[in-house]
């Protein structure tokens, strides 16, 4: 595994040298919030800011995404017929991933990419992505992500992993695709053993200072129908107002809607994304809804995660840790809370 | 606000464990600094899990709807005028409210403490008992800010702290501001020509990802179905498109034409930053100086859009 050191100057302007030949994102310091954003040379990275508001899964499955065109003109050859956008999914880089996050694209994988069918969109453009992890010094008061499997030095997902050592960066390739990276990237040096020490010597920290947690063992075995009719549901979110934020920040939460939009003789068939909170979302054609009610929508988005997930893909939870649905919602709707209370139910029955 | 906090509890233990309340609105400390949770409690043992300090901006008449028979909710000077609204929009009924009414100081901007804190954690954000200094405190660094500076906006220019309607008070009240200025943020708007202003109000919403926490936050928005979820006919696409995104905002802006009463809940909740007030403040100010109006100030009047004046300034209305 090779290991580089970059200055911090080498490091911005090798990452800014990349993209004059592909497409690369970074997190950007823009005017209010730091993002993960298309490299540009004139955009300002922040490697620094622990957590981006909202987590880069839009570079592998973007809000809205254009999947086929169609002609409604009668004249046309191709009338009525779909076919499909151009995809542009050539190899692209993501510099500057927290591990957590890194991890997501493993969780949301087997939804996309199975043994039954292959979305070509998510998956095509996830095979072309080479990930460049950062790992966290200083883990947040909201960062679980000890408990669900990853950690703040985890290479899980990743295809390199850097660590901030304060003048410096070290990076480190991780699969065959860092490799490759590493050797495209301009200026470094080979790390040297202090460095690599160095390097540790945060890991270690990093590891002890993540202070909050969640208990998932009991999980996997309590019946799926019992948790759901567990009491707690009916009141304990009371508060939620049901909008859809915690579901967009979330890495790993990965539902859409399609929908077509027309305008005069052309038509588009396009996916947004869509939120299990909202009402619409299981509406039927016929007017019934399953989840009409505020607690069932909050209950599916935690089952969904913590038990269907679990049990689906015997692989999980459908989380990583990274705590920003916790951040962003206005309700304090706490998802550490929540698991709290399935798991203790399922261990106890109460 | 301790004493507030020890008097709500108070309050609430007497409604409930008389019974003549089902539920009591309030607050329960959050788990994270600067946003508590909305709680519908109906257990007097459970009125310890209560407080208040400033930190409490969501709207609770939100949660009043919800609701089966007689309930107590907590209500400053803009959430009681919503709950005003609300009774003139039949949503609720007087007499099934007891409205605890809390003479407001006004609520912390979240925002511009995270903005000055930067990106170190901040672990707990408190009040000191002279009520006018607001206590950041991370693992490694304590600041401390004068409240009136890291106010919300709306609480920066409210005009009415105290409540409109209420059963019983929490505190004394306060003195109602005097020369509250106007809000600079429309009036800088007002001054730009057409195309200036449509650049920035594109760029104002560039971020939106349609979530609708604005839409959720606001006790205004209570329709079954909102324009933006119908499907038969679909008024407005689901993509993050900016005409999309932008018809979503100012339709539902104009839906408050009258009703908004500057509680600030949709600008709070945002979670990409989004400064949502200038819309709703505008027509405010519209509605304030063509027909002298103020949301849910009065009980006992119409809703400005069911009145009906022979003076109307509009020759097509008279």
């Amino acid at each position: 595994m090779t290991r580089k050191v970059y200055t911090k100057e080498e490091w911005n302007s090798a990452v800014t040298r990349l993209a004059e030949n592909q497409r690369v994102f970074a997190p950007v310091k823009e005017e209010k919030y730091t993002a993960f954003k298309p490299v540009n040379g004139r955009n300002n990275f922040d490697f620094d800011t622990l957590k981006t508001r909202m987590s880069p899964k839009q570079v592998v499955f973007p809000q809205s995404e254009r999947m086929f065109e169609f002609s409604m003109n009668p004249k046309d050859e191709n009338s009525g017929v779909l076919q499909e956008s151009p995809k542009g999914h050539e190899a692209q880089v993501v510099f500057g991933l927290r591990p957590c996050d890194a991890m997501s694209f493993e969780l949301v994988r087997p939804n996309f990419d199975n043994a039954e069918y292959r979305d070509p969109w998510w998956t095509d453009r996830y095979e072309t992505t080479t990930f460049v992890g950062m790992g966290c010094n200083q883990p947040r008061q909201t960062c679980f992500c000890t408990s669900v499997g990853s950690g703040p030095f985890s290479e899980k997902g990743l295809d390199a992993i850097a660590c901030d050592l304060g003048e410096s960066i070290l990076l480190k390739a991780v699969t065959e695709k860092g490799e490759e990276l590493l050797k495209a990237l301009e200026g470094g040096k080979d790390a040297t053993d202090e460095d690599v020490k160095a390097a540790e010597h945060l890991a270690q920290a990093a590891e002890k200072g993540v202070s909050s947690a969640v208990e998932t063992d009991g999980l996997k075995d309590v019946a799926e129908k019992a948790l759901f009719e567990a009491e707690f549901w009916k009141d304990t979110f009371d508060g939620c107002i049901n909008c859809g934020a915690c579901t967009y920040a979330c890495p790993t939460c990965w539902c859409f809607d399609i929908q077509d939009e027309t305008y005069k003789d052309e038509g588009l068939r396009m996916r947004n994304w869509d939120s299990c909170m909202f009402p619409l979302f299981t509406k039927h054609g016929m007017g019934h809804n399953p989840r009409g009610e505020k607690y069932q929508r909050v209950r599916q988005r935690f089952m969904h995660k913590f038990k269907y997930y679990i049990e689906k893909y015997d692989g999980g939870p459908l989380c990583v840790g990274c705590g920003r649905c916790v951040d962003v919602c206005p309700a304090n709707i706490d998802i550490r809370e929540a698991v709290g209370l399935m798991n203790q139910f399922s261990k106890q029955g109460s | 606000m301790q004493q507030y906090t020890e008097t709500i509890r108070e309050i609430a233990k007497k409604l409930l464990e008389s019974g003549e309340v089902e539920a009591f609105i309030g607050y329960r400390k959050g788990s994270v600094p600067m946003t508590h949770r909305p709680v519908v409690i109906r257990k007097a043992e459970e009125v310890e899990t209560l407080v208040w300090d400033s930190h409490c901006a969501l709207n609770l008449a939100n949660y009043v709807r919800d609701q089966k028979g007689k309930i107590a909710v907590l209500a400053t000077g803009c959430n009681s005028r919503n709950l005003v609204m609300h009774v003139k929009e039949h949503q609720v009924e007087r007499e099934n409210l007891h409205i605890v009414g809390i003479p407001c100081t006004g609520m912390v901007d979240h925002r511009a403490i995270k903005k000055a804190i930067g990106d170190r954690d901040i672990l707990e954000v408190r009040e000191e008992a002279d009520g006018e200094t607001i206590v950041v405190e991370g693992k490694d660094f304590e600041e401390r800010f004068k409240k009136s500076d890291v106010l919300q906006r709306n609480c920066k220019t409210c005009k009415h702290p105290n409540p409109v309607m209420y059963d019983e008070l929490v505190g004394e009240l306060l003195p109602e501001p005097e020369n509250v200025g106007p809000c600079e943020a429309v009036e800088e708007v007002e001054k730009m020509e057409p195309e200036e202003r449509w650049t920035h109000f594109e760029s104002m919403f560039s971020d939106c990802i349609r979530c609708y926490a604005c839409r959720n936050a606001c006790p205004l928005c209570y329709c079954p179905t909102c324009f933006v979820d119908e499907n038969r006919p679909q008024w407005v696409g689901k993509s993050i498109d900016k005409s999309d995104t932008l018809t979503f905002h100012f339709l539902r802006a104009f839906h408050m034409a009258g009703r908004c009463t500057d509680c600030g809940a949709c600008e709070r909740v945002c979670p990409v930053d989004i400064p949502l007030k200038y819309l709703t403040n505008k027509l405010n100010k519209e509605a304030l100086a063509i027909y002298g109006y103020e949301a849910g100030m009065d009980p006992d009047s119409k809703p400005l859009l069911d009145k009906y004046k022979m003076t109307d300034l509009n020759d097509f209305i008279r």
